[in-house]
């Protein structure tokens, strides 16, 4: 069974530094690591590769030094690595991502899962993984618990918050892995000292045949205007009480005068 | 920061996949082991020794890592992210303490039989020297192998011998011979499971609880002579050679544990408001903050020039004795300075500081006491 796994680096927000005087995040010497639920989808992926043989490869899209993340992933026991790395595919949001890995995706021939993450720390968009399977025209099993193969088919069980859900569908399909799923391996040392000795080329949007149109910033639609932090406003409360016609009432009466209604 | 500057690819991947190790099976237990004052070493090392990490800088014929002293360095400085100095004490015998020697001056048999299973985690180790007559004074001691036919016969007993209630092989010192000097010691490998063999007691301790510490006893225990390291009679200069990768430990252990207890105090020193003010403000603690990170710095440089002598095959003795003096100063000053600094706080048992500082105590008088440290240094200075 042929898998890819798409990992992501981030940084490492446990260790972040703040300026007392500006406010400013501290980002020189800031640690980056994988983000820590992409290491449940290398769990994932590993598991499966042991259980019913063949290979797994890991993709990261980012600057040159997701090297470290990928050889990170290699020392856990994946198989090999690609790194896609250009400058145009710098500023990427969650279709522009997609669209790239989707490409790369197929540069491999495909695979018969891709596994990701359910969601990036810095990002939390949970987007990519739906995305991508969008783009390669696969099912989506997102937010697994627990993935089972059997011959061509793959069964599911997905977490919707407190419901949990069983899918399935027919290999090749897309999964996006849950933090509980597993507990992702330490990397042993003889797989870190192989880790070492590996390739791990480098592609660029010409060695996927991407249009730089459509990767990066140039190609993401969304736009980002701002970001804040929420103000904490305290709200009013005020609590209705009576027969439930009697506060449905009061309450469409209280959304008129406040003129939501 | 810099540290790339040293350290490789392959270095801070070893790094890595140790301080995940550490986050993920040690941290999450260690006060439990704190309270039982013994920690599972037989589980805890199969683990490591599954991972590779008992043999990071031994040869890979017997299960090592073959890698450089960059390598064990990045993994010492892991072992400190412990929060606590009994565990990393219990992996550094393991790793740095007990089988250097048997690395160095074992015969292929002795290195099969007891290096490999310690590397692979199936074998518990502890380093035998030290008897409640001969600490400091090594050549004082008294436990006497005498040969008899192919076997040699231990009488005597030892003490504070971390492990020493788990080991099942011990690497000890005897004395060979009644002729003064320091020709008349060989060093041993022992099987705890030899008839004569006891241990007569496990110690209480101020600190390094989550660490067994036993006194050992022998009553005429038959030791094969092939169990014996390297030469008839140089035991003691071999330990001495040990006890260099023992010391050594000490420098990162306490860099990186000053480092980390100095940034915990900070951030206590930041939301605790005293006259209207966070403590964090007043200069005298922040000067002196500054003043024992700067040590910390100067102490892990003096380690990487370490490593880099060791590297070229230099002898680091006389850097590695400076080392641990001033590991045993900076980590005594540091946990007694932030301890005053939580106030009456830090005095709870429950504070990870005042674990630090009951643990820290035991630099400057274990692996060879500051003063020690000061004899030897002056010795190779020439005076
Ligand atoms: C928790 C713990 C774990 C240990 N683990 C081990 C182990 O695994 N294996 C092992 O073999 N040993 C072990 N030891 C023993 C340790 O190495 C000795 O305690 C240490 O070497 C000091 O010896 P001593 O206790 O006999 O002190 P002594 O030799 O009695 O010395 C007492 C003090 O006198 C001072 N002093 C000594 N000599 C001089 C001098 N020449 N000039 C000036 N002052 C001097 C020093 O301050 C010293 O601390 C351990 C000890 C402890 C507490």
């Amino acid at each position: 069974m042929n898998i890819i796994v798409c990992i992501k680096q981030v940084p490492n927000v446990k260790e972040v530094k703040w300026d007392p005087d500006t406010g400013n995040l501290i980002r020189t010497g800031l640690p980056s690591i994988i983000n820590v639920n992409d290491k449940n989808a290398l769990e994932a992926a590993l598991v499966l590769k042991e259980k019913h043989g063949g290979k797994v490869t890991v993709i990261s899209m980012g600057p040159p030094q997701v090297e470290e993340s990928l050889r990170e992933a290699l020392g856990m026991g994946v198989d090999e690595a690609v790194q896609l790395s250009d400058k145009a595919f710098a500023g990427a949001d969650c279709w522009a991502t997609s669209h790239t890995l989707a490409l790369a995706v197929k540069k491999l021939s495909g695979a018969d899962l891709v596994l990701l993450g359910v969601e990036a720390m810095d990002g939390n968009t949970a987007q990519v993984g739906p995305e991508l399977a969008e783009a390669l025209g696969l099912p989506i099993l997102s937010y697994a618990l627990s993935i089972d193969v059997d011959g061509k088919a793959v069964k599911v069980t997905q977490k919707l918050g407190d419901v949990v859900r069983v899918l399935e569908a027919d290999l090749p399909a897309v999964i996006t892995v849950e933090k509980e799923a597993n507990e992702p391996r330490v990397a042993p040392m003889d797989c870190v000292l192989e880790a070492c000795e590996k390739d791990v080329p480098v592609w660029k949007a010409e060695t996927i045949g991407a249009d730089e149109e459509n990767c990066g910033l140039k190609g993401s639609p969304t736009r980002l205007r701002k970001i804040f932090s929420p103000k904490v406003t305290r709200g009013q409360v005020e609590l209705f009480s009576g027969s439930l016609d009697e506060v449905a009432e009061k309450f469409v009466a209280k959304l008129k005068e406040l003129y939501y209604l | 920061m810099g540290s790339e500057m040293y350290f490789g690819k392959e270095h801070e991947m070893v790094r890595r996949a140790v301080r995940d190790f550490v986050d993920k099976v040690i941290n999450p237990r260690v006060d439990e082991w704190e309270e039982a004052e013994i920690a599972p070493l037989h589980e805890l090392f199969k683990k490591m020794g599954d991972l590779g990490f008992l043999g990071i800088r031994y040869d890979p014929k017997y299960g090592g890592g073959g890698m450089d002293y960059w390598a064990e360095t990045a993994f010492l400085e892991e072992l400190a992210r412990i929060h606590c100095g009994g565990i990393p004490m219990a992996i550094a015998v393991q790793t740095n303490m007990a089988t250097p020697a048997i690395d160095e001056f074992g015969s292929e048999f002795l290195k099969e039989k007891y290096l490999a299973p310690a590397i692979a985690g199936d074998l518990v180790a502890a380093i035998a020297v030290t008897e409640p007559g001969a600490g400091s004074d090594v050549a004082a001691l008294t436990t006497f192998a005498q040969k008899d036919g192919d076997h040699y016969v231990i009488n005597g007993s030892k003490t504070y011998i971390t492990n020493g209630t788990q080991a099942d092989f011990l690497t000890l010192l005897a004395r060979t011979s009644e002729n003064p000097g320091y020709h008349s010691f060989s060093l041993f490998v022992v099987e705890t499971k030899t008839p004569g063999f006891s241990v007569s007691r496990k110690l209480k301790k101020m600190g390094m609880r989550s660490s067994d510490t036993a006194e050992l006893f022998f009553d005429n225990v038959r030791v094969p002579a092939e169990n014996l390291i390297g030469a008839e009679n140089e035991g003691f200069i071999q330990q001495m050679m040990q006890f260099q990768h023992e010391r050594f430990t000490v420098l990162p252990f306490s860099y990186v544990a000053a480092k980390r207890i100095i940034e915990e105090t900070i951030e206590h020193l930041k939301k605790r408001i005293v006259f209207g003010k966070p403590l964090i403000t007043k200069q005298v603690l922040r000067h002196r903050l500054a003043e024992w990170l700067s040590d910390a710095e100067a102490l892990k440089q003096l380690a990487y020039h370490i490593v880099r002598m060791k590297t070229a095959r230099q002898d680091a003795s006389k850097e590695i004795s400076m080392g641990k003096l001033l590991a045993a100063q900076l980590m005594n000053k540091v946990t007694d300075g932030c301890l005053q600094m939580y106030g009456g706080l830090g005095f709870m048992e429950e504070m990870p500081i005042s674990r630090a500082y009951r643990d820290s105590r035991l630099i400057a008088i274990g692996g060879g006491a500051s003063e020690i440290m000061c004899e030897i240094i002056a010795r190779l200075e020439g005076f």
